[in-house]
């Protein structure tokens, strides 16, 4: 990385010039009218703390995230433009923060740059040779067969840069590729990028970076602040300009008055060495085991009260896992771990009181104000409560979380967001504090902040602080340290010792040899520094052959998004299984569950008349197969209760006299009391009973009054069509399975867009040459293969099991099948425009598609039955004509002439959602 | 102290809930609209039924049947050819075809007992069924007189007088309205509990309150309490806005005993709520969890279908659901003015299944939790 010299940076052509840009989230300012010419062909870093805008910065150079204000030009062209944005994506890389964030974790190695290179148009023959040599040259052809999800964090920053250097950009713009990068990997990463440029001179490269130790090797450098550029320069222009020799203190020294006059340097009184015979941790070959991996490996360390210690070593080799068994939120495999002297008992509540506890992530609630989370932890240690407030002023000042106390933690930057989690870990006042990389990503200025604030605590409060870190200079401030490589501890000492041990010049030089010793130890290729004699990488001689990468519709990058989504749906097994099986079981209990005829229900008599007439009445109606008789009623009284109660759905009262009156020819009146609180029952026991007594009272009549009486003077003749035995299975299963595919599916295709906007996977779409049309076309096709498949399913099951005749042509029902399927998907992408979270999008869908499906799409009425707003949704819904379909194959033997109709509707629905689905999907993030 | 702890995590729950604006709208959705368009739009007794009569006869009877079918209970009828009839009840256009044929009222008064042939589209079970006897009485209600007026005809000897109790016009929108309030009160409670977890364990705060001193029983009885309130808030405000204000239906026992109840189903409902959230790994996982549970708890409670007509096997399997009592009791309150004197079964029901629903999904989320961080 020989830095070029001024002359020449500023004779040459700029990558990317900004003009007046500014941007902002809500009412959060990331970018303040910035105005920044971005020179090509070198390797610049932006610096800058956290949260001041670097990665609006680079969305906005990548093309991910809209323009708001301003201008930016790109390679030459303004990026406002669509068509400049389609013609210049296949030349620009983009590997957004945090740690694989744009990788599938469930595709090994080879399918995710697989993945991208189809996206990127590349045929078989090329894409094999580019994943094979990018592969080769970052060490990762061993690990190609490697779930993403199952990398260190190393290496999943190399598979990263695999995936964004297969198409061969000019511009190649990494965002904090090597936080949280343990400092061999880091190495390893620049190295491959050193080499990458060497044979790519022409490449231009754009870092932000949280370690200034890199970024001296950089060409040229723009430090940022609150949305605007401090100063811009090679790094030696940057040290002149601010007398100063480490690019730490040149940042510190460009800062703001007013932020600079915060900062202090950490002062690190000596340790008063006075209470080394007791310890606050104990840990004795400790070790823990996931099924045949052994994640922590026999550790064994003393710490004693009042230090600080310091835990080293790279992503994955079991130092939250250690921390996790110290906490008790695992149980160790085996060996024991104390603290103040008694083991660990995740069931003792007491010892927690004394523990203070920060995750590597943060974890605080999103939702609480930083005042409220303060206060919910507060009570949960069980503060007075009248010392609470108190208590929440004294953190706020001490952790300087005054002026955002009643700001939501989201809207704070990492460095804030840091203090709030150690106010929050030690609003209790504990004697030790276990924090899991409490600095990462969080910029100098904070982390000397945070810094001082640990070495009061531990030198004045005498608290135990254990501590991860990946920044060389903490790991020098801490009193011991201890370094770990794959679940083994390698060395543990004092800084010091550790630097003369091995005679190195810092402590990183130390560290990197320690672990290079270890990786030789164990002979693994992935780590072999000397990776000069792998083979090159693929050089600019072969751009030409990618082709086809800015046309409009291009069914390689289609069937890309088909064949991960496919992979991914396959490597879930429980999502796959539940798409699969859930029909057939929803089909099956519904089917039996639905009944619409009503039978054994359950009636009694108030028989006043007791006569044989009245019992021959009352036989009438318990000798049906609809009626159970039940015990007798005597009074009014207990009619109202018995139906009250739902014991009764039917009274019926056969009058004093019933009998005489009958046989003298008077007329005589028989009260009958119907359940109506469920309607549809109401209705059919009216049916049944009036059946029932124009019946008896035939026989009665021709009895009693002698045959001259009525014959019907016309018969009425029955026939029920389509289903002569009214059953209900023939009824309701070809209406089912409309509504289950409908509902698995549209759920299904929701929450696979939608995960990606949660997971941030979908920046891929943002950045690639991929359009709307393929991503959404190329998620859509494996869940209509689903969908059919589920649908055969449905029809076995219907035919087989619930022995529906089925009259008409399969292919028929198939062919709506599949237009219907397209439907509902379609409906599911489109409600997945509307929704940000999977849980919106989850209960969206259930309420979007159960409630017409169900309701409207004439499943027990036709749709030419109902009124308003539910007769206009049922016209419309495709449920309802794939169930006119549905019911015609199935039951009346139809073809595809008789129902054109409801097929024409299909017809149109299918392309009208998916396009609008289409329209509403954004191609930036906005 | 523990009560305090589950005091203060509930209250967290209830505000991460309130700065969840989708989540919020969808509650509002579903306790106003949702309930408003179920019960204006779901017709379960005879309304607009499509009919078509081929009037061969073209007699001063034959248009007396055809004007004797109007509105609310059918459509205006459709005359139609007799060669029509197969291709219309094909497209499904009419539910009912009814035939009156040539010599009709000729027949009639010679006495022959000509025949009038009805087409019922059976698989739309619910309209057959009840439309045909409709379209029975009303034909041969106007046949009836029509021959009265020519002969004489003695008077039928018993009359039958029927009366629907509670719901004496059989209106479909009373019971439409309550029935979506009841199934989305139990959607709600296992979604918002079950979600409340899951993002608890997405967000990497479940390992916070592990090392914290609050033990797996605050952590659940919290979110229990808060989503139950919520829902019993959104259902007590539904029942007297939506259903008795805006619907205008009448509840006819006491809403408080059946709040109470509301409260003793939400008890079992979040717990299986919790339960689910212990099983599913992610959001997706939860969404096809629930609607595997989901729907079959609602359809086969007992609150869309009834339950005597279900196998026995169902109905005794249904029993373990809360649902099925909590239908029980609804039906039992609200429609029939029933008090504790008779609803105190499902009470009890409630009560026990909800404790072991709590029991079970406690000792799944203490085995769980620890893997969750």
């Amino acid at each position: 990385m020989s830095a070029k010299p001024l002359t020449e940076l500023s004779s040459q052509q700029s990558v990317a010039v900004l003009k007046n840009v500014s941007l902002h989230y809500g009412k959060t300012i990331a970018l303040n009218a910035l105005n920044l010419t971005i020179p090509a062909g070198v390797m610049v870093g932006i610096i800058g703390p956290d949260g001041v805008g670097k990665s609006s910065l680079f969305s906005l150079i990548s093309g991910a995230h809209a323009i708001q204000q301003g201008e930016v030009e790109v390679l030459g062209g303004d990026m406002r433009n669509k068509l400049h944005r389609q013609a210049v994506c296949p030349r620009i890389a983009y590997m957004p923060q945090g740690l694989g964030k744009n990788l599938y974790h469930t595709l090994s190695v080879f399918e995710n740059v697989d993945f991208f290179a189809r996206l990127f148009g590349q045929d078989r023959a090329e894409r094999e040779q580019r994943i094979s040599q990018l592969l080769d040259a970052t060490g990762l052809t061993e690990f190609a067969d490697r779930p993403a999800g199952k990398l260190s964090g190393g290496m999943k920053q190399k598979l990263g840069l695999c995936c964004a250097l297969i198409h061969d950009p000019d511009l190649l713009i990494l965002d904090e590729p090597t936080t949280g990068v343990d400092p061999l990997s880091r190495r390893q990463f620049w190295t491959l990028i050193n080499r990458i440029r060497s044979e790519n001179p022409t490449m231009s490269v754009l870092v932000a970076t949280a370690y200034m130790e890199e970024a001296a090797d950089f060409d040229w450098l723009v430090a940022i602040n609150q949305g605007k550029v401090l100063t811009t320069g090679t790094p030696q222009q940057i040290l002149q300009q601010t007398s100063t020799t480490s690019l730490e203190s040149a940042f510190i020294a460009l800062l703001p008055d007013e932020q600079r006059d915060r900062h202090k340097p950490v002062v690190i009184p000596p340790r008063n060495a006075t209470t080394q015979d007791e310890f606050a941790i104990e840990a004795d070959q400790l070790t823990m085991r996931f099924g045949h991996f052994t994640a922590v490996d026999k550790v064994s360390f003393k710490i004693p009260r009042g230090e600080i210690f310091g835990f080293l070593g790279s992503n994955g080799c079991g130092k939250t896992t250690t921390m996790k068994m110290l906490t008790g939120l695992l149980a160790a495999t085996e060996g024991q771990a104390k603290l103040f002297g008694k083991a660990i008992d995740p069931h003792d509540l007491s010892i927690r009181q004394r523990v203070g506890y920060m995750t590597q992530s943060f974890s605080l609630y999103g939702e609480l104000t930083v005042r409220q989370n303060l206060d919910l932890h507060a009570r949960l240690f069980k503060l007075p409560s009248q010392q609470i407030a108190g208590r929440i002023l004294e953190m706020a000042k001490r952790f300087e979380l005054q002026a955002v106390l009643d700001s939501l933690p989201d809207a704070l930057p990492l460095g804030q967001r840091q203090r709030l989690s150690l106010a929050v870990a030690m609003i209790h006042g504990p004697e030790m504090l276990i924090l899991d990389e409490p600095t990462s990503g969080v910029d100098p200025i904070a982390r000397d902040a945070f810094w001082q604030i640990l070495v009061d605590l531990a030198r004045q409060d005498g608290v135990t602080i254990f501590i991860s870190t990946h920044f060389m200079n903490e790991a020098e401030r801490c009193d011991r340290i201890s370094l770990m490589h794959a679940g083994r501890v390698l060395v543990t000492d004092t800084p010091e010792n550790l630097k003369n041990a091995r005679h190195s010049a810092s402590l990183e030089d130390a560290f990197v040899e320690y672990l290079q010793q270890e990786v030789l130890r164990e002979a693994t290729p992935q780590s072999d520094l000397n990776e000069t004699t792998k083979s090159s990488m693929p050089a600019t001689t072969q751009s030409n052959t990618t082709v086809n990468t800015t046309d409009a519709f291009n069914l390689r990058r289609l069937y890309s998004y088909s064949r991960r989504e496919t992979l991914e749906l396959l490597r879930d097994p429980i999502r796959l299984t539940l798409a699969m099986v859930g029909t057939l079981l929803l089909m099956f209990v519904v089917g039996y569950g639905i009944n619409m005829d009503v039978e054994d229900l359950k009636f009694a008599v108030l028989d006043a008349d007791q006569t044989a007439t009245s019992r021959d009445y009352r036989l009438n109606l318990s000798g049906s197969r609809y009626f159970i008789e039940q015990p007798e009623l005597y009074s009014h009284a207990e009619i109202e209760r018995r139906m009250q109660s739902g014991e009764l759905s039917l009274a019926i009262e056969i009058p004093y006299g019933f009998g005489r009156d009958l046989a003298r020819g008077q007329t005589v009146e028989i009260g009958a009391w119907i359940d109506g609180s469920m309607p549809t029952r109401g209705e059919n026991i009216r049916g049944y009973v009036q059946g029932m007594h124009s019946h008896w009272l035939t026989t009665k009549s021709r009895e009693i009054l002698g045959s001259a009486v009525i014959a019907q003077p016309a018969i009425i003749e029955t026939r029920f069509r389509y289903n002569p035995d009214v059953k209900s299975l023939v009824a309701i299963v070809p209406a089912m399975i409309p509504l289950l595919l409908m509902l698995i599916l549209s759920m299904l295709t929701a929450l696979s867009v939608v995960r990606e906007k949660e997971l941030g996977s979908i920046v891929n779409l943002y950045v690639t040459p991929v359009t709307r049309l393929e991503f959404l076309l190329g998620k859509q096709l494996p869940y209509i293969g689903l969908g059919m498949l589920n649908f055969v399913l449905l029809v076995l099951f219907a035919v087989f099991i619930f022995q529906v005749p089925f009259t008409g042509s399969f292919f028929t029902l198939a062919f709506a099948a599949l237009l219907y399927v397209f439907c509902a998907t379609s409906l599911g992408l489109l409600i997945s425009a509307f929704t940000r979270s999977q849980i919106a999008a989850l209960f969206g869908t259930a309420l979007l598609t159960l409630v017409p499906a169900v309701q409207f799409s004439g499943m027990i009425d036709p749709v030419s039955s109902m009124q308003g707003v539910g007769r206009w949704i049922g016209e419309v819904y495709p449920a309802t004509h794939f169930l006119t379909i549905s019911r015609g194959v199935f039951s009346k033997g139809l073809s595809y002439a008789e129902l054109q109709p409801a097929f024409i509707a299909l017809f149109i629905a299918a392309p009208v959602l998916l396009i609008i689905g289409v329209m509403l999907l954004k191609k930036q993030e906005r | 102290m523990a009560v305090s702890n589950i005091l203060h995590l509930g209250i967290k729950e209830l505000r991460s809930l309130w700065r969840d604006p989708v989540l919020m709208i969808f509650i509002v959705y579903a306790f106003s609209l949702s309930v408003y368009t179920a019960a204006t739009a779901m017709i379960d007794s005879l309304n607009n039924a499509p009919i078509a009569i081929v009037d061969d006869d073209r007699s001063p009877l034959s248009m007396r049947i055809v004007d004797a079918f109007y509105p609310p209970y059918f459509k205006p009828p459709v005359l139609i050819e007799q060669h029509e009839v197969d291709a219309r009840m094909d497209m499904g256009i009419d539910t009912f075809a009814l035939h009156i044929p040539s010599n009709f009222q000729r027949d009639l008064l010679a006495g022959h007992q000509p025949a009038i042939q009805l087409n019922i589209d059976a698989t739309r079970m619910g309209q057959a069924f009840t439309g045909n006897s409709y379209v029975q009485s009303i034909v041969s209600g106007e046949i009836t007189t029509f021959v009265e007026r020519h002969r004489q005809v003695s008077v039928t000897p018993v009359d039958l007088v029927l009366r629907a109790k509670f719901n004496t016009e059989l209106n479909s929108q009373w019971f439409g309205a309550v029935m979506q309030v009841i199934n989305n009160i139990t959607m709600l409670s296992i979604i918002l509990t079950g979600a409340a977890l899951i993002r608890e364990r997405e967000h990497g705060t479940v390992e916070h309150l592990l090392v914290m001193p609050v033990t797996p029983f605050e952590i659940m009885a919290s979110k229990v309490w808060s989503m139950a309130l919520v829902v019993l808030v959104a259902t007590a405000l539904s029942l007297w806005l939506v259903v008795q204000l805006w619907l205008a239906v009448p509840l006819h026992g006491s809403v408080g005993l059946f709040l109470f109840g509301t409260l003793l189903h939400l008890f079992a409902t979040t717990s299986l709520g919790i339960f689910l959230g212990t099983i599913a790994r992610s959001m997706p996982q939860f969404g096809l969890l629930m609607v595997l549970i989901l729907l079959p708890l609602q359809v086969l409670s007992g609150g869309t279908t009834p339950r005597e007509s279900m196998p026995d096997i169902i109905q005794h399997i249904m029993l373990l659901a809360p649902n099925t009592h909590f239908v029980m009791l609804a039906q039992s309150i609200l429609y029939r003015g029933a008090g504790i004197s008779e609803v105190w079964p499902q009470f009890l029901s409630l009560i026990l299944l909800g404790g072991a629903l709590f029991g079970l999904s406690l000792s799944r989320f203490r085995k769980t939790i620890a893997s969750m961080a």
